[in-house]
């Protein structure tokens, strides 16, 4: 019981920061953090393809791109659509390119299987850059951004960033059970197994690629959602959405943040997006600043070097090292 | 599409797949040899590029000296860079060499940022290659975009005596098929592995330079490059510097001729070919072993 | 002899070739319940090639394997593995990080799939845990259920190795080598253990150690390049010559 408390204890504690943040702040402090929440929706839904499964994808930002697209492109342009088609519809794009890609990249393991991930973005972004399509490089707007009425009264204007905040934060919160349900399910221990030893699962009888296919699908479908938040959010979408920058960008808030747990995936999302924050603010950095992406590169360097964990896995880092320390005093 | 035309694509197609080559073999080998995968080996093409553009006004436009200095920088750089950072990923997992290798790209990329810029360049082509071979009656051939594809070609030939014909070479099969083995021969394994590198490093910033007058300077060129030949590694198989060489060639010729036939479909032809691979055969066309 | 059922696992010419090298040449053997039919041979004789063929690991380039009267030629190892199929592995392939229970509960799992249902815990799952709890208690590692499979002894580890390959209730078993690495104490428990599960399986036994297997086996097999050379009761196998001469010198003692 009192494991329980503890282990709930830092989860709990920032959700009802999180639910009571838009009462101290406005503005800019806002839309950041409504953000990264989505950004944290993003990277969970990666954790399901690397940390629970093992697959090591380069391409997810294809499927947060591609349903960030079909929010705008499906949305009629006189009017709002209605939450409830716009979101399954575009989820279901995102789902149906991770199928495809799925089924396809799935026939390849190890290395070949990041190359070919990275690929299949890439031909999604290729879509979406150099034909009409999507506007070309500008990207194109979103006119009218999607309504929740029920029972002909509107619930909700997604347009006010409050009410927007709160829909990304119960989405957040939704996804982060979901998934948190269904790691410990009879699915998601295949899914370990599969991380842990694929051989003795075919051994033992299972047809693993199915479950690898559901999992990218699945993990395809929860970027979709992520993208579909942004796209309502910034009512606007551009193909760098969908370039390898925000793939890389989505794996490293993993590494970052711990991978194998879902809180690590939120975290890293903050953390990441902070870490940008930090080296672009000039008052610290000065001219310097417009280099952050150097700053940041060797972060990431030091990172994966020297926090393998991330930041989830650091207290066991420092109390293996301090354990380890003693029992050399106590030689020596 | 007449002959000349089609002639014309055709070496087109030929002198890109030769430069892809030399880019993607660097590539291949690093993996099969040392076990890492590098995202930032694009990186070292854009360095070339940028190095034959900032070198040229010190040898006052002389292009092979310019790239004689490129060449011993990049070996220099090579070295060092195996030395520093490269040694340190042997031991890691694919995931965190993708993002440490990452994490090169993007200081590389500002890096550059800092000591060039973040313009367009255009390189001119070397003088006495500065002309046109006539291809039928109306069609001309730039001179130089057919010394390119001899360089390359004669680099590739190179590749295959010392892989073939020579004692490094019989390392460098032997590690590419059983790294294992190799290290418990006793052969001294850090000198094999930096010496490979530097001349991974050397033949992606050979090929960014020659390139360069051909295909201008601009910064995404390495990430361009790099995704390219990832098609090119995953079709002609990890490892196998003949199966780049095919690989290379194939993609050349639909990337260039799916981008005549087909300019709106232009970008996404040879990822649809590298698709139909990987549902025929998925352990590429000629993965060894 | 004891008396055995009818064979459960046939294995007819099964060859494997590699370019132009025949791992396994025409070898048929027949797998009967409550039998243990150990294939003996030097190194490189294409005992682990056979087993990965009879297993549907590697594909096979000629001949034919029947599983309870079905033909599974061509058919995939989990479904082998679902049809009653068990493998166990010379290299010990177990989930180091789960601990022992979850380790043969989830490859008990595999009998009882059930992918949609995505809110029910795992652990909640009767079939799996009471498939895990059998499987421990007949391998006699049910004491150490909660410990991390990664930290037991080798010997430990090879039992779990067979505990998984058993958790799945499978009719035939093909065992690479579970004594490998063991010594003499560990090796005498393996036995013992084999001998408990031989009377509800057909198995089939790749073995190095000599001393176990002319204790344990009602039928071996001798393979040398690939080939059969000789298939008979141990006594018989024994006595062969051609067997003698392909061992002078390899017998370990």
């Amino acid at each position: 019981m009192m494991a329980t408390i503890r282990r709930l204890f830092v989860p709990l504690t920032v959700m009802v920061l999180l639910f009571a943040f838009p009462l101290a702040t406005t503005g800019f402090y806002l839309e950041f953090t409504s953000k990264v929440m989505i950004l944290a929706i993003f990277a969970l839904s990666l954790e399901l393809l690397v940390g629970a499964t093992g697959l090591v994808s380069l391409g997810h930002a294809a499927f947060y791109g591609i349903a960030a697209y079909a929010t705008v492109l499906l949305s009629p342009k006189f009017g709002a659509a209605s939450v409830f088609w716009l979101l399954p519809a575009a989820v279901t794009c995102s789902a149906l390119y991770a199928l495809l890609v799925g089924a396809l990249s799935l026939r390849t393991r190890g290395v070949y299987f990041i190359m070919v991930t990275l690929a299949f973005a890439q031909m999604a972004y290729y879509v979406f850059h150099d034909t009409k399509l999507g506007g070309g490089t500008d990207g194109i707007y979103l006119n009218f951004k999607p309504e929740v009425i029920l029972f002909g009264t509107k619930l909700l204007d997604p347009g006010k960033p409050v009410a927007l905040y709160y829909v990304v934060l119960v989405s957040l919160v939704l996804v982060f059970l979901f998934l948190a349900v269904l790691l410990k399910s009879r699915f998601g221990r295949v899914l370990a197994g599969i991380k842990s030893n694929e051989q003795r699962m075919r051994a033992a009888g299972f047809a693993t690629f199915p479950y690898k296919l559901a999992a990218f699908t699945l993990a395809g479908a929860l970027a979709g959602l992520a993208g579909f938040l942004v796209a309502v959010k910034d009512g606007f979408v551009n193909p760098e959405m969908l370039s390898w920058h925000e793939s890389g960008a989505v794996l490293l808030m993993l590494i970052l943040g711990g991978m194998g747990r879902l809180s690590g995936a939120v975290l890293g999302a903050f953390a990441f997006a902070l870490l940008q924050l930090f080296f672009q603010w000039e008052v610290v950095f000065g001219n310097f600043a417009k280099h952050w992406p150097l700053m940041l590169g060797g972060t990431i360097i030091l990172c994966v070097a020297f926090m393998p964990n991330g930041l989830i896995g650091l207290p066991a880092q420092w109390r293996a090292r301090r354990a380890r320390k003693t029992t050399e005093e106590a030689r020596a | 599409m007449d002959l000349p035309t089609f002639l014309v694509q055709c070496l087109n197609a030929l002198q890109y797949g030769l430069l892809l080559f030399l880019v993607a073999s660097g590539l291949t080998l690093i993996f099969g040899i040392m076990g890492v995968i590098n995202l930032a080996h694009g990186s070292f093409y854009m360095i070339g590029a940028y190095l034959a553009f900032s070198l040229a006004p010190v040898f006052g436009g002389n292009f092979a000296a310019t790239l004689v200095a490129g060449l011993v920088l990049a070996v220099i750089f090579g070295y060092a860079l195996e030395w520093l950072f490269v040694s340190y990923l042997y031991e890691r997992d694919h995931l965190q060499q993708v993002l440490m290798t990452y994490g090169l790209i993007l200081v590389f990329e500002e890096l550059r940022s800092i000591l060039v810029d973040n313009d367009v360049h255009g390189v001119p082509v070397p003088k006495w290659l500065d002309g046109s071979v006539q291809l039928g009656d109306l069609m001309q051939y730039p001179v130089y975009r057919l010394a390119v594809s001899a360089v390359c070609l004669a680099v590739a030939a190179a590749l295959y005596v010392v892989i073939a014909r020579t004692r490094l070479g019989m390392m460098i099969r032997a590690g590419s098929s059983n790294r294992e083995m190799v290290q418990s021969l006793g052969i001294n394994i850090k000198f094999l592995y930096r010496v490979v590198f530097a001349a991974g490093v050397a033949l992606a910033v050979l090929a960014g330079m020659i390139a360069a007058p051909v295909s201008s300077v601009y910064p995404g060129m390495g990430a361009q490059v790099l995704i390219v030949c990832f098609v090119v590694v995953v079709i002609g198989g990890i490892g196998s510097v003949r199966g780049a060489f095919l690989a290379a060639l194939l993609v050349g010729i639909v990337d260039t001729f799916g981008k005549v036939l087909f300019p709106q479909a232009a970008g996404i032809a040879i990822y649809l070919l590298m698709a139909a691979i990987l549902l025929w055969k998925p352990e590429g066309l000629f993965r060894q072993g | 002899m004891p008396d055995t059922g009818a064979p459960l696992l046939r294995a007819h010419g099964v060859t494997r070739r590699f370019g132009g090298l025949a791992a396994v040449s025409e070898v048929s053997l027949d797998l009967a319940e409550g039998a243990i039919h150990a294939v003996i041979g030097t190194n490189g004789a294409g005992k682990s090639t056979l087993i990965n063929v009879l297993a549907g690991e590697i594909a096979i380039t000629g001949g034919s394997v029947e599983l309870l009267g079905i033909d599974v030629t061509h058919w995939p190892q989990p479904k082998r593995a679902q049809a009653g199929l068990g493998r166990s592995y010379q290299r010990t392939t177990i989930f180091p990080r789960f601990s022992v229970f979850e380790n043969c509960r989830l490859a008990a799992q595999a009998t009882h799939q059930v992918p949609w249902n995505w809110w029910t815990a795992a652990a909640d799952c009767p079939k799996s845990t009471a498939l895990a709890r059998e499987a421990l208690d007949r391998t006699g590692l049910a004491g150490l259920a909660d410990r991390t499979a990664g930290l037991l002894s080798h010997g430990e580890k090879r039992q779990l190795e067979i505990a998984m390959c058993v958790a799945t209730r499978p009719r035939v078993l093909l065992l690479d080598e579970p004594l490998a690495g063991m010594g003499a104490e560990e090796a005498q428990r393996m036995v013992e253990l084999l001998n408990r599960i031989k009377p509800t399986h057909a198995i089939l036994l790749v073995e190095h150690d000599m001393d176990a297997v002319f204790r344990v086996s009602d039928r071996i097999t001798v393979m040398v390049n690939g080939a059969v050379i000789a298939s008979d009761v141990p006594a018989a196998v024994r006595a062969d010559a051609e067997v003698q001469l392909a061992y002078l010198g390899e017998v370990h003692v």
